[in-house]
């Protein structure tokens, strides 16, 4: 009886009118072009606009010419697929416009010039200068940071997988979760309250280390755990078993077996915090003058560097042009640490068991 | 590696290996272990001493800015800690921080999780992988150089959005433009949008990957079109994971500094409408006022860096709290 | 409703690595159709194509003709979402949707369909658990979540959901691999009632459970890892079982090997 019901319902077999795969790309070329045609009609000046037009007619369009031959199912199924490619689109298009103009605007004054002199003697409206001081100052702190986060980081994540039960080793891994969620500028205030307010230590390129090591120990303690999880138990077992103590079979069996992985997670974590701005800015205070001391006066450093000549030309110019060439070496920094990191991972990757 | 030459003395140890809680290692009398076991225990404790004190001293410097503030420390419209006498709140800060963070997860959660879709379910393999690629490097891309893309190019685009807004949605009041530079908390949500779309792509692809094969196949096997299958099968699955990607996306927002320093046109009030410069967040009061703050002036910036801190620390350990259940609850290995 | 299945000619690939070759058979309508052979020799890549879940996988492609009835699964024009549609499927481990509950597990199938008023609904719900010998167990729990009941149970489930929507084919996939012998127990009982309505298709490893179950076997075999599965010989069950016409079939039915 509900048999009859059923297959009342049910349309025409198997064969569904289905629209050629070339379908979407046509409803996407039409509602560019359509898009694009009514901003100049309309005279609209922003990109952003045209964009927004072609997105919705593109969605639109695609499901109502699919309701009409395929059916709402079919239909419902375009809109969706769709709406995930504009999904991706829309969120390509900016990214995309991120780095091509860092680029474009980037190469106008990036050369050996520019990252061999410091700003001392130029001023902020003026063509010329560099980031050499910056430059310097960002990798001294970068590098004190490392040193002091990366021991506390790589000991803290084995303590967590080789010895970690129990009350204290859950505390440690909650807070390290939440640790990875300060915001930079938090990590900066609580050195400057602690520092500089308290202490009377004076702003310096080691406070600002101070800051981000604070802000790359959770990156630093997340990846080796991650990494040292992966080392197969049987390792650990046979050099136990040819009595070998715990410390040595840690040191000389597990971690060598990580190496690579824990290397790159150093210096995911080093290219994160290369790029911090905030707590250096609280902290190292700026200069344009090469300081070579991270331990007294203030340092430069690149990122800030990139803040100050956009906050002090006021206006276009030879202020934005190194703002933008600042920009341009520090993403190349932090792609190129990014890139070798990945390259190491691949090359050192542990041969899991999995 | 060649172990047993290293230690041709060491003797047959009993049995320490197995367990992993170290009361085997605190058991044995080994100085080397006791030593190593203290090390790295201590770097576990070092972790937790630094966040209390973070906690600690925060506290104590803006309890010390509280207590000389003349005004509401949480309801007053106004700055002025070096003032006399002191007058300061966070109210407009509270406000802005939580419209802008507010508008950024409206448009980021639905594209970042259309992305993830998209990667793990629509993209051809060869275009995902590369795509997935691309996204974790846009994560490394540091905040200052979204600020400087941010004041120098997405600004001057937004005009004719704004225009946009206001006349068809400018009845709302909410949306209305009085034709000022687009640096408004409105273009604050869209920049922080964009900053915080990789790390919630990035966590929600990884929950759609976990997701069983099996259940995605028992909805394919009753003829559900691939929309279907997300409805059914992905999404009620995915639920909880994608919203702790998007609390760890917001608890970036809530604190993101330098681009909101960049791109807003602060101002130490509320305005009615999205789309007027002014107001301001936390993190950008900080760093906009900290050069020229006086003692008192930084210790009521550090007094509004604490509740910045309280509210990330809530919502960052809400996610966590989230991820753990759903570990428990999908019986992930451990 | 149960339909004539006809393969002819079919291969089946994993990119470009062939995992069955030259499949040709027919499937009997309101029967049950066996199929058994070695692990890693195509039976279930092969019970995916009749379905055209196959090329889900990634990669997976197939050659050749499938006829449900006169229709040609693999023809020009052929919905893979109708397909499913018509020919219901059952997995190696039960999959209820975990998030729904018993009553909207064996639902889902007919939500997808178009709409049915409540009352509708709740007597195909009913109807395709009772048509699953579930009914007395589940009809005071229909709202708590379907992954709350036992392993067997949850298969039961499956195949409510499944035949919920009155495919034409039931293809099982390994049904009871994970199920303890009760369990086991009822669902063979269960498939020797489904056959009345349905044409039916069962991946199994345990020769016992081909041999009570089934009308016909179709013996599966691979010349070496790496080679495609080919298929041996169907026949009679019962003459599969005494006197293979194969003696690969024999070999692998008296345990000599597989």
């Amino acid at each position: 009886m509900s048999h009859a019901t059923l297959s009342g319902k049910r349309p025409g077999g198997l064969r569904g009118a289905t629209l050629p795969k070339w379908f979407p790309w046509a409803v996407a070329v039409g509602a560019t072009a359509a898009g694009l045609g009514i901003s100049a009609a309309a005279g609209l000046q922003s990109s952003i606009q045209w964009a927004l037009i072609a997105a919705v007619l593109f969605i639109v369009g695609s499901y109502a010419v699919s309701a009409r031959v395929e059916g709402r199912r079919q239909a419902k199924d375009r809109t969706a697929t769709s709406m995930v490619w504009v999904a991706f689109l829309l969120a390509v298009i900016p990214l995309a416009s991120l780095v091509w103009e860092t680029v474009q605007r980037g190469v106008k004054v990036l050369d050996t010039y520019f990252l061999t002199r410091s700003m001392g003697v130029v001023a902020d409206s003026e063509p010329g200068g560099g980031i050499y001081h910056a430059l310097l100052g960002t990798l001294e702190q970068v590098g004190l940071a490392t040193l002091m986060a990366v021991p506390v980081g790589v000991l803290t994540a084995i303590y967590l997988v080789e010895y970690g039960r129990g009350n204290l080793a859950r505390a440690v891994t909650f807070f390290v979760d939440v640790m990875t969620g300060i915001p930079s500028i938090v990590a900066g205030l609580f050195v400057l309250s602690l520092w500089i307010v308290i202490l009377k230590m004076g702003y310096s390129g080691f406070a600002g280390s101070l800051a981000l090591a604070i802000l790359m120990i959770p990156v630093i303690v997340r990846s080796t755990e991650e990494m040292l999880k992966l080392v197969p138990n049987e390792l650990r077992e046979a050099s136990l078993a040819l009595g070998v103590p715990k410390w040595r079979t840690i040191l000389k069996v597990v971690v060598p077996t990580a190496i690579g992985g824990i290397t790159t997670g150093v210096m995911l974590a080093i290219a994160r915090i290369t790029g911090e701005t905030a707590p250096v800015l609280l902290l190292v205070w700026g200069t344009n003058f090469i300081n070579a001391n991270p331990f007294s006066d203030p340092q430069a450093s690149l990122p800030m560097y990139i803040y100050l000549q956009y906050s002090n030309s006021g206006g276009e110019g030879p202020g934005y042009d190194r703002a933008w060439a600042a920009a341009l070496t520090l993403i190349l920094f932090i792609m190129i640490l990014n890139l070798v990191a990945r390259g190491i991972a691949r090359w050192k990757a542990p041969k899991s068991g999995r | 590696m060649d172990i047993t030459t290293q230690n041709p003395t060491a003797p047959p140890a009993p049995q320490p290996g197995r367990t992993e809680d170290g009361r085997a290692a605190r058991g044995t009398t080994r100085p080397g272990d006791r030593i190593f076991l203290g090390l790295s225990r201590g770097s576990g404790i070092l972790v937790l001493v630094i966040m209390a004190a973070i906690a600690v001293f925060l506290t104590y410097r803006a309890v010390l800015a509280i207590g000389k503030d003349e005004a509401n420390f949480f309801t007053t419209f106004e700055w002025n800690p070096s003032g006399v006498p002191p007058q300061f709140g966070i109210a407009v800060l509270a406000f802005g921080t939580v419209v802008s963070s507010i508008i950024a997860m409206a448009i980021a959660v639905p594209i970042a999780v259309g992305i993830a879709l998209f990667l793990t379910h629509y993209a051809p393999r060869r275009l995902s992988g590369p795509i997935a690629y691309v996204i974790d490097l846009l994560a490394a891309v540091p905040s200052i150089v979204y600020g400087l893309w941010g004041a120098l190019v997405l600004v001057p685009q937004l005009d004719g959005l704004y225009g946009w807004l206001d006349d068809y949605l400018g009845w709302t009041g909410v949306f209305a433009w009085n034709g000022g530079a687009p640096r408004s908390l409105f273009t604050v949500g869209i920049l922080l949008a964009l900053m915080i779309l990789p790390i919630i792509t990035n966590v929600s692809r990884e929950v759609f990957r976990q997701v069983p094969q099996m259940h995605e196949e028992a909805a394919l096997a009753l003829g559900a079109t691939r929309w279907e299958v997300i409805r059914m099968a992905v999404l009620p699955f995915a639920r909880s994971g994608v919203i702790s990607a998007s609390m760890l996306g917001l608890g970036r927002a809530l604190g993101e500094t330098m681009a909101v320093a960049m791109v807003l046109s602060s101002s130490f009030d509320i305005q009615a409408t999205l789309l007027d410069p002014g107001g301001g967040t936390f993190a950008q009061n900080i760093a906009s006022k900290f050069n020229e703050a006086s003692e008192m002036g930084r210790d009521a910036l550090i007094a509004s860096g604490l509740v910045l801190f309280v509210i990330t620390l809530l919502v960052n350990g809400a996610a966590r709290l989230i991820i753990a259940r759903r570990k428990e609850y999908s019986g992930a290995n451990a | 409703m149960a339909k004539r299945i006809d393969v002819s000619g079919l291969n089946a690939y994993y990119g470009s690595f062939l995992a069955i070759e030259d499949i040709s058979m027919t499937v009997e309508p309101r029967s049950v159709t066996a199929f058994i052979g070695p692990s890693g020799c195509g039976k279930s890549t092969f019970l995916r194509t009749l379905n055209r879940m196959h090329e889900v996988t990634s990669g997976g492609r197939v050659e050749g003709k499938v006829m449900l009835g006169d229709e040609n699964l693999y023809g020009a024009g052929i919905d893979p979402v109708a397909v499913r549609r018509e020919v219901g499927m059952v997995f190696q481990r039960p999959n209820p949707f975990p998030t729904m509950s018993v009553y909207d597990n064996v639902a889902a199938g007919l939500k997808l369909n178009g709409s049915y008023k409540k009352a509708q609904l709740d007597d195909i719900v009913e109807k395709s658990l009772r048509g699953a010998n579930l009914w007395n167990e589940v009809k005071d729990r229909l709202n708590k979540p379907g992954s709350g009941l036992s392993g067997g149970q949850q298969q039961r489930l499956c195949i409510a959901r499944a035949i919920a929507v009155e495919p034409n084919v039931l293809l099982m996939d390994e049904p009871c691999s994970a199920l303890d012998p009760i369990s086991t127990l009822a669902i063979e009982d269960l498939i020797g009632e489904l056959k009345e309505r349905f044409t039916i298709v069962i991946v199994t490893h345990n020769m016992q459970q081909a041999a009570r179950v089934s009308d016909r076997t179709a013996f599966f075999n691979l010349a070496a890892v790496g080679q495609p599965g080919k298929l041996i010989e169907i026949d009679d069950t019962e003459r599969i079982f005494s006197n293979p016409s194969v003696q690969a079939t024999e070999d692998y039915i008296s345990g000599r090997f597989g």
